[in-house]
C-alpha cells in the first residue's frame, strides 16, 4: 500500500502543451506512471507522445478513465484549472503552478469544500510513490520504494530529505510535497492521517517551515492520532521577522509563525527534530529505533 | 508589496471610505502651501516612509500654522527616521503628507487579514486603538473582535453591523460604520490586498469614522492584475540588492552575517541558512535561483552577493532536480571567471549529473572548495570565513 496515488493511478496533464507540462508529462511517463491524457483547450483530437489531448477534464475523464489530474498552467488560469478537475470529479488534483493569486485560492477552497476531489498544491512539487507512480516535478531518481512517509512544505529540501533516506537504506512509501503557498488543498494533519491508516508506512518525516501555523496543528494531531515515529525539521530558524522568504507563505507576522515555536511544538508532541538539516535521515533512523 | 500611507488613503478613497484631507509634499513650501489649501488651521505632518512607529520616531508632528508646517517638513525632508521597524540606521523621507486635523472622541482599530488556517478573509476590530495590535493581542485577546467572511457572499451588513456595535460605536453612526467596513472590504479583494489596517480608526466629536492612519500590502502573485498599485510601488524604500535580484528573477533577502548563500528551492535555502548557523557562522543572506539557473542568472547572483562587503565566503548548495548538475556548474565556472571571485567559494552539487557537474569544477581550474554533503560543505564555508566550525 501508499498513499494517494500507486500503479493504478491514470493521470491527465492540465497544460499538456506548454513547456513545463510537456518536459514532466514525459519524465512522468518515463517513470512508469499512467499518464492516459492531457488537456489544452483547442487542442482537442491531437496527441502528444501518444497520449490523447482533449478539449476539456471532463472529456478526458469520460474518454480515459483518468482519476487524477496534475496542472501546470500559468497562474492567472491555474485556480481555473484546479476548479475544472474538481468538476470532473477526479480522486487527486496535484497543483504544480507557483504564483497563483491568493484570493484565487481561498475561491477553491471556499468551493472544494465537501467534495470528494483531493488537492495537493499549488506550488509544489507533487506526490510520488516510488516504483509506482511520479506525479509532479521531482527527480524520480533519488527515491526508493520502502516504508517511510514523507510530507513537506519545501521542494528541493524534500528531495534532500529523500536523498538522506534513500543513502542511509530507508525507502519512501509515499511523499508528498504540500506546497508553500498561505493557502493550499492538503495541509500537515490530512496526510499525516493518510499516513497514520496506511499499513506499509512505519515512519513519518515531517517537514516544516517559518509561517502559518500548519506545524503546530500537525504536531497536535501526532500527539493524539499517530502512534508510528515521527521525525521532523522546521526551516528557517535564522529568518529574519517580517520578510517573505521565497515561498509565499514562509513569513513571519506579528511575532507568530516562529521556527522556536514549532519546534517546542514539535518536541512536546514527541516528535524527534533534527537539528540541523544535513541530520533529516539520521534522525528518522533515530526515531524509528526508539519506537 | 508595500505602500505608502498616503498611497493607501487614495485607494481607501476610491471605495468612498473615509479619510482626512490631506496633500503629499516633497518640499517644505510645499507642505506650506498644502497646509495652506486644507484651511490654514491645525493641520499634521506625517513623514511618509514604509515602516511603523513614526510618531515614537518623530515623525508625525502637529502644526497649528502653515508656517509651522513648513518648519516641521523642512526638518523631516531629508532626515533619516529611525523606529522599532526601521532597524538603527533608519529611513530616509523624502516626502510628507500634510492632513486636516480631527476632533478625535474615540480611537479604534480595524484591520483586515487572511485566516490562514480556514483560508479565509477576516476582518478584526478592537476599541483598543492606536497601539500595536500585537500587544493587544498578546495581553487582551478579548479586546479582539473578529469576523470571519465567506468568498462566496462577501462581508454582509449584520457582520459588519455586529462589529460596529461592539466598538460601542453610537447608534447614528452605524450606518456610517457598515459603509466603511463594506468599502474596506472592498478594497481589500479588489485591490488583492494581502493586508489592510487602519490605525487608529477615529470616532470625531462629529460621528463621523476617519481612518487615520492606513497600512496596506499587496499580494506579489496578483500585482499582474492591477497596473493602478504597481505603479505605487516606492523603489527606494526596497533593499537596492533585493530590487537588483528581483530582475533577474532571483529571490533574495539581505542579511547581517558574512557567510553568502547561493540555493535552488526556497526550503532548501532557508535550511542552508539554518546549517551556517549551526556549525557557528552567519549567513549573509537568502538567495533561491530557482528552478533555471542559467550562467546568467548565477552570474548576476555572483554579483548581488559579492557586492554585500561583509561577506568573507560564499556557499553554493544545489539540489539539481529537474535542473542539471553539469548545467549548474558550468555557470558557476563562468560566472566566477566574469566576477573575479574575491572570497573562498564552496560549492555542493547533489542530483541529477552530479558526478558530470563535480568533474566541471574540478577541471575548472578555479578555487573551488568541494563540499560532498551539506553538513561537509557548511562546516568548510565558516572555517574558510574565519569563524569557529563546531
Amino acid at each position: 500500500m501508499s498513499i494517494l496515488v500507486d500503479k493504478n493511478t491514470r493521470v491527465v496533464t492540465q497544460g499538456i502543451t506548454g513547456s513545463t507540462g510537456q518536459f514532466h508529462t514525459k519524465a512522468c511517463k518515463e517513470y512508469g506512471t499512467q499518464m492516459v491524457a492531457g488537456v489544452t483547450p483547442g487542442k482537442g483530437g491531437s496527441s502528444f507522445e501518444g497520449i490523447p489531448i482533449f478539449d476539456t477534464v471532463a472529456e478526458a475523464v469520460a474518454k480515459t478513465g483518468a482519476n487524477a489530474s496534475v496542472i501546470y498552467v500559468p497562474p492567472p488560469f491555474a485556480a481555473d484549472a484546479i476548479l475544472e478537475a474538481v468538476d470532473a470529479v477526479v480522486d487527486l488534483v496535484v497543483c504544480i503552478t507557483e504564483g497563483i493569486p491568493v484570493a484565487d485560492m481561498v475561491q477553491v477552497r471556499r468551493v472544494m469544500d465537501g467534495k470528494k476531489t483531493r488537492l495537493v498544491g499549488p506550488n509544489c512539487p507533487g506526490v510520488i510513490t516510488p516504483d509506482e507512480c511520479k506525479i509532479g516535478i521531482m527527480p524520480g531518481y533519488i527515491h526508493r520504494k520502502g516504508s517511510i512517509g514523507v510530507v513537506s512544505r519545501s521542494g528541493t529540501l524534500t528531495y534532500e530529505a529523500v536523498h538522506q533516506l534513500t543513502e542511509i537504506g530507508l525507502g519512501q512509501s509515499t511523499c508528498v510535497g504540500i506546497g508553500g503557498d498561505p493557502i493550499k488543498g492538503m495541509e500537515f494533519v490530512d496526510v499525516l492521517r493518510l499516513f497514520q491508516d496506511d499499513a506499509e508506512t512505519e515512519g513519518v518525516i515531517l517537514i516544516g517551515e517559518i509561517g502559518g501555523s500548519a506545524e503546530e496543528s500537525a504536531a497536535e494531531f501526532v500527539r493524539k492520532h499517530v502512534s508510528k515515529p515521527v521525525a521532523g525539521f522546521i526551516g528557517g530558524q535564522t529568518a529574519p521577522k517580517g520578510k517573505r522568504m521565497g515561498h509565499a507563505g514562509a513569513i513571519i507576522s506579528g511575532g507568530q509563525g516562529t521556527a522556536a515555536e514549532k519546534i517546542r511544538a514539535f518536541e512536546a508532541a514527541g516528535i524527534r527534530v533534527a537539528k540541523s538539516p544535513a541530520e533529516l535521515g539520521s534522525t528518522m533512523k533515530v526515531a524509528l529505533k526508539g519506537a | 508589496m508595500n505602500i505608502h500611507e498616503y498611497q493607501a488613503k487614495e485607494v481607501l478613497r476610491r471605495y468612498k471610505v473615509n479619510v482626512p484631507r490631506g496633500k503629499v509634499a516633497v518640499t517644505a513650501a510645499e507642505a506650506e502651501a498644502a497646509a495652506r489649501e486644507l484651511g490654514g488651521k491645525v493641520c499634521v505632518v506625517k513623514a511618509q516612509v514604509h515602516a511603523g512607529g513614526r510618531g515614537k520616531g518623530g515623525g508625525i508632528k502637529l502644526a497649528k500654522s502653515p508656517a509651522e508646517a513648513r518648519e516641521i517638513a523642512d526638518k523631516m525632508i531629508g532626515m533619516k527616521l529611525v523606529t522599532h521597524q526601521t532597524g538603527p540606521e533608519g529611513k530616509e523621507v523624502h516626502r510628507v503628507l500634510v492632513e486636516e486635523g480631527c476632533d478625535i472622541a474615540r480611537e479604534l482599530y480595524l484591520g483586515m487579514v487572511l485566516d490562514r488556517a480556514i483560508g479565509r478573509l477576516t476582518m478584526m476590530a478592537s476599541t483598543e486603538g492606536g497601539v500595536e495590535i500585537e500587544e493587544v493581542a498578546a495581553r487582551t485577546p478579548e479586546k479582539i473582535l473578529k469576523e470571519v467572511i465567506d468568498p462566496a457572499v462577501g462581508l454582509q451588513g449584520y457582520q459588519a453591523r455586529k462589529l460596529a456595535f461592539a466598538l460601542g460605536i453610537p447608534k447614528e453612526s452605524i450606518g456610517k460604520a457598515v459603509a466603511f467596513m463594506t468599502g474596506l472590504y472592498k478594497a481589500f479583494v479588489e485591490s488583492d490586498c494581502s493586508l489592510a489596517e487602519i490605525n487608529p480608526l477615529v470616532l470625531t466629536r462629529q460621528g463621523d469614522l476617519l481612518a487615520l492612519d492606513c497600512k496596506m500590502g499587496f499580494d506579489d502573485n496578483a500585482l499582474y492584475r492591477h497596473a493602478d498599485i504597481r505603479e505605487m510601488r516606492d523603489f527606494a524604500e526596497e533593499d537596492p540588492r533585493e530590487v537588483e535580484a528581483a530582475r533577474f528573477d532571483l529571490s533574495y533577502i539581505g542579511l547581517d552575517g558574512d557567510i553568502a548563500c547561493m540555493v535552488n528551492g526556497a526550503g532548501l535555502a532557508m535550511a542552508t541558512m539554518d546549517i551556517i548557523k549551526f556549525y557557528g557562522g552567519s549567513p549573509a543572506n537568502f538567495l533561491d535561483v530557482g528552478g533555471g539557473a542559467t550562467t546568467e542568472k548565477v552570474t548576476a547572483a555572483f554579483k548581488i552577493l559579492l557586492a554585500d562587503r561583509n561577506v568573507k565566503a560564499i556557499l553554493v548548495n544545489i539540489f539539481g532536480g529537474i535542473m542539471r548538475c553539469d548545467v549548474v556548474a558550468s555557470g558557476i565556472v563562468e560566472a566566477a571567471k566574469q566576477v573575479k571571485l574575491s572570497v573562498p567559494l564552496v560549492v555542493r552539487l547533489e542530483g541529477t549529473n552530479v558526478d558530470l557537474g563535480r568533474k566541471i569544477l574540478s577541471e575548472s581550474g578555479l578555487d573551488i572548495t568541494p563540499g560532498e554533503n551539506m553538513a561537509d560543505a557548511a562546516e568548510r564555508v565558516v572555517r574558510l570565513a574565519g569563524g569557529a566550525a563546531r
